[in-house]
């Protein structure tokens, strides 16, 4: 049994404006010990998603449908009292900014010794053993000295690895890192990974990684999943998404970022700006920015199509390609028709 | 493309901010510490490093947004010392700025944001003049003219970031900072700014200094690149060079610790990582600032600081041990 499976899950904000869906029909299930990215830019529905595991979403947000079920447990509309026994116990989430996310009126000890305390059985003395182990476990230096500062004491870098040893501190199945190393320069990012790597081949947890650098996914991750709109383009291991990708948008990604063959030539940009959740359109929600859109892509959005058995991706080109080299067959029924028409758009 | 003459001088700039410490006492906080460069017409010089590094604070005493606390500043065979030249200079220099949501006035319509520097400098005869103007800058990064009675809040990131683009392009410069411009703009945006930023250049002729911690996206847009440590330049050399072959320990580690968007190159990637962190500028080691992270450093690295001096042709490495270590 996967360890976390989610399935069709839908979140929705309800703002002034209308339903915002931000999550629409995510489904992905998540195995014990894999490295598992999430990838998308601002608004693709990644860090919802990940907060809809956690069911710590802001007020207007919802979750409207689906399931999530942790070791066989459902926990959408389980209710806060299991969600406080899943939550930091054996899922935990660290959040992008460590500057925020920790309080600058608490002590560090104070700060790691209160998810001890409120997580396990242990007393105040073994809560305090259990936060120096930890600090160290982090490769913070002098960790009994540090439990005693405030977090302004500690740099950009400390501060992140103080938030992962308390994720950690009750070893939890699952840790969700929401853009972990954004915030944080290249050579402190390499460290951050390097140490995450390291614990979760050593405590054997699964790590859901939200991020938008395809740089950090190529860096950490088995398994990758493509989000754009708050819906899945793709999904397949690392090596297939990268070198194998079977979705516009994710072609798109991986054409525009720089990379060191790049100098003196032009980027190929994907054109246009990311849609507005509040008027999604009809058909595929990336169409309006796709270089190769035909008709059925506007009308009609492509489900997810397998592509082999570690990969899948919910794009009609794939039809199309199959349909050209003859490994499928037009049936007479209506999306085929206009998928027929469609053969002649300007891709 | 890159002529050689320089266009921009700058010779052992140091700008100093003093920090108080006590009623009556106060620290200098080294932001530039003696860095010297130039760069050529049409050349885009990258400057990296890590936040603190002092890198903004370059690109802003260049252009007498802080006064110099000293060194020299030359632009085209000329020093800019006195506030007129600072004006004039103004005129031919200006600046992109990294956040496009809080570098525009909320105030103001789009038209006005990109027309008042044509009015600062009196640059336009007529109200026509100054129209047909700002339709033209909006032409040159992809705004279209219904745009122009609109206001900043209406507009994406990266169509903010246009917006500040053609404000710097307004009064005709041939210098350009750039301060990280894309680093506030998601990956499929910032692909679109990078290419405008060089089909500009060609367009215009225009010279860049490219302020940025993305070393990826820096190595793409850059001729040359230096790279800063706590206030001080560590090494200059030609993009390719420096990327295929780092000569300073500090550049090694920082090249390394780049993430490649690409599994198996990643998973082959010795990297280097650094243990600790970037000391305080406040209390910066003395000697070289990089000895305390260096694993070649020797007594005489925290004696003297190494002389910035070029090794072999067009590259430059501040390190008592570059003979060594490569």
């Amino acid at each position: 049994m996967a360890l976390l499976e989610v399935k069709n899950l839908q979140t929705s904000f309800f703002t002034d404006a209308g339903e915002v869906k931000a999550v629409n029909d995510v489904s992905f299930t998540l195995e014990r010990g894999k490295v598992l990215g999430i990838v998308g830019e601002s608004g693709s529905g990644k860090s919802v998603t990940a907060y809809s595991i956690m069911q710590i979403l802001a007020g207007t947000g919802k979750i409207v449908g689906g399931s999530i079920k942790f070791d066989g447990q459902e926990l959408v509309g389980a209710g806060e009292k299991v969600m406080k026994t899943i939550r930091g116990n054996k899922i935990s989430i660290i959040f992008q900014d460590p500057m925020t996310s920790l309080n600058p009126t608490y002590t560090i000890g104070r700060q790691l010794m209160e998810a001890i305390l409120l997580h396990t059985d242990r007393d105040r003395k073994q809560a305090y053993e259990r936060a120096v182990e930890m600090l160290r476990l982090v490769n913070v230096n002098e960790p009994e000295r540090r439990m005693k500062q405030y977090p302004y004491e500690f740099s950009g870098g400390m501060r992140q690895r103080v938030m992962i040893a308390m994720a950690l501190a009750c070893e939890p199945d699952i840790l969700i890192a929401d853009e972990p190393t954004t915030a944080l320069d290249v050579t402190i990012q390499a460290q951050i990974l390097e140490l995450m790597g390291q614990l979760q081949k050593e405590l054997g947890m699964a790590i859901i990684m939200i991020t938008h650098d395809l740089g950090v996914v190529a860096q950490i991750c088995d398994e990758v999943i493509v989000m754009y709109a708050g819906s899945i383009c793709e999904q397949g291991t690392a090596d297939e998404i990268f070198y194998n990708p079977c979705h516009e948008y994710t072609k798109g990604l991986l054409r525009s970022i720089p990379t060191t063959d790049t100098a003196g030539r032009k980027l190929q940009p994907i054109t246009g700006t990311p849609i507005d959740l509040l008027n999604m359109p009809k058909g595929c929600p990336f169409a309006p920015r796709c270089n190769f859109a035909m008709k059925i892509c506007i009308n009609h959005r492509a489900e997810r199509m397998p592509i082999n058995s570690d990969h899948a991706a919910a794009c009609w080109m794939n039809v199309k390609h199959a349909i050209q080299k003859g490994e499928l067959e037009i049936e007479n029924d209506e999306p085929a028709k206009e998928k027929g028409k469609g053969g002649e758009s300007d891709g | 493309m890159a002529d050689k003459k320089p266009l921009i001088e700058v010779k052992d700039l140091k700008e100093y901010f003093y920090i108080n410490t006590g009623l009556f006492s106060s620290k200098p906080l080294k932001a530039v510490d003696g860095v010297s460069f130039s760069i050529n017409k049409g050349e885009t010089l990258g400057l990296v490093g890590e936040s603190g590094c002092g890198k903004t604070t370059v690109g802003r005493t260049l252009l007498h947004l802080y006064k110099p606390t000293s060194g020299e500043i030359w632009y085209d065979g000329k020093q800019i010392k006195t506030r007129s030249d600072i004006k004039e200079f103004r005129k031919k220099a200006t600046m992109v700025f990294q956040d496009p949501y809080s570098s525009l006035n909320p105030r103001m319509t789009v038209s006005d944001i990109i027309g008042e520097p044509l009015d600062v400098h009196k640059l336009c005869a007529s109200k026509q003049e100054r129209q047909d103007r700002i339709l033209e800058l909006m032409g040159y990064v992809g705004l279209n003219s219904e745009h122009a009675a609109r206001y900043a809040h209406e507009f994406s990131g990266g169509q903010r970031q246009r917006i500040g683009i053609a404000r710097s392009l307004a009064v005709n410069p041939d210098f350009i900072v750039c301060d990280e411009p894309v680093s506030a703009l998601d990956v499929s945006i910032q692909a679109q700014v990078i290419n405008m930023f060089d089909e500009l250049q060609e367009k215009l002729g225009l010279t860049y200094l490219f302020v940025a911690h993305d070393l990826l996206v820096v190595r793409h847009i850059s001729d040359r690149i230096a790279v800063m440590y706590l206030g001080k330049m560590v090494e200059l050399a030609p993009a390719k060079e420096i990327y295929d072959k780092p000569l300073h320990p500090y550049s090694k580690s920082l090249l390394s610790a780049v993430p490649v968007p690409d599994p198996k190159v990643a998973r082959a990637n010795k990297r280097i990582v650094l243990t600790g962190d970037i000391p305080s500028p406040l209390n910066a080691p003395s000697g070289c600032p990089f000895r305390t992270r260096c694993k070649y450093a020797t007594d005489k690295c925290a004696e003297e600081m190494p002389e910035f001096k070029e090794v072999s042709k067009g590259r430059f490495v501040a390190c008592h041990r570059v003979g060594d270590i490569n």
